[in-house]
């Protein structure tokens, strides 16, 4: 039998990488690779706590399946701000990306 | 070890390493690459859940999709002179250790938490898991209401993204 805590160590790992992805790259597009490391970490830990506990309470899967969806959303509308950005900048660096910045 | 115990051990491997080369290749082509793998190990790890379901929609929407629109965007946008120097910024020492630390505060947390003494609950034989989740995903005693805002957000998205992306 696999030990839930085996699950849970697997995701934390999965998101220490995201995260390191998302504060240590300079490209915009492999920040969002970052984030869509940490969001598959977190389905892992939903499903995980599903199947370890109370079978009749689908709240874990369903939960995860509104997690893909956000996922879509977040890299269809990510995507295209940086497309968007390489259009009128010509780069896709973050930190070139700073207009708004004072 | 029981056989289950090193298959998933060999997929956490193979999802991590992949994993570590996405955030690390400074290829990005190569790194979408490796993503597509952690995608498909995460997928692995939802079939050793008995989340079947989970790990067709990981294929098809996560691979399908979101893996095959970033290749798109990552060769809509590179430039190939430019692609070749260091891809991190001058945090990523900061970034490596607060990775690391986090990593190493939650596996303190977790081995402490008695998750380990979590039982393996087994699944009844009659009732299918899919056909509860499709029902509860309708239902309006459960979650009918975070389902329809979730088709209204990706609506949303979708109309943004055109209008975002709109060459005037």
């Amino acid at each position: 039998m696999i030990s839930l805590s085996w699950y849970l160590i697997f995701a934390a790992a999965l998101f220490s990488l995201g995260l390191y992805g998302v504060l240590a790259r300079k490209n915009a597009i492999a920040i969002l690779m970052g984030i869509e490391l940490m969001l598959n970490a977190i389905n892992i830990n939903l499903v995980a706590f599903w199947r370890y506990g109370d079978l009749a309470n689908i709240a874990g899967q369903a939960f995860a399946v509104i997690v893909f969806a956000v996922a879509a959303a977040e890299v269809a509308v990510g995507l295209a701000l940086v497309i968007s950005i390489y259009r009128r900048r010509n780069t896709v660096v973050a930190e070139e990306i700073d207009l708004m910045k004072w | 070890m029981s056989d289950v115990e090193i298959l998933f051990l060999i997929i956490a491997v193979v999802t991590l390493l992949a994993a570590l080369f996405v955030v690390t290749t400074p290829n990005l082509v190569h790194a979408a690459l490796w993503l597509i793998l952690t995608l498909f190990g995460v997928a692995a790890t939802f079939v050793l859940l008995n989340a079947t379901f989970l790990a067709v929609v990981q294929v098809v929407v996560y691979i399908g999709a979101i893996a095959v629109l970033m290749i798109f965007a990552i060769m809509l946008t590179r430039r190939v002179m430019k692609d070749s120097g260091p891809q991190t910024n001058a945090n990523w020492g900061w970034a490596a250790l607060l990775g690391l630390t986090l990593f190493a505060g939650l596996t303190f947390v977790l081995i402490n938490s008695g998750a380990a003494d979590a039982s393996l609950p087994a699944l009844a034989a009659d009732v299918d898991p899919l056909v509860q989740l499709g029902q509860e995903l309708v239902s309006p005693n459960a979650y009918v209401i975070p389902f329809e805002l979730a088709s209204v957000l990706l609506l949303a998205a979708m109309i943004g993204a055109i209008a975002v992306a709109w060459k005037e």
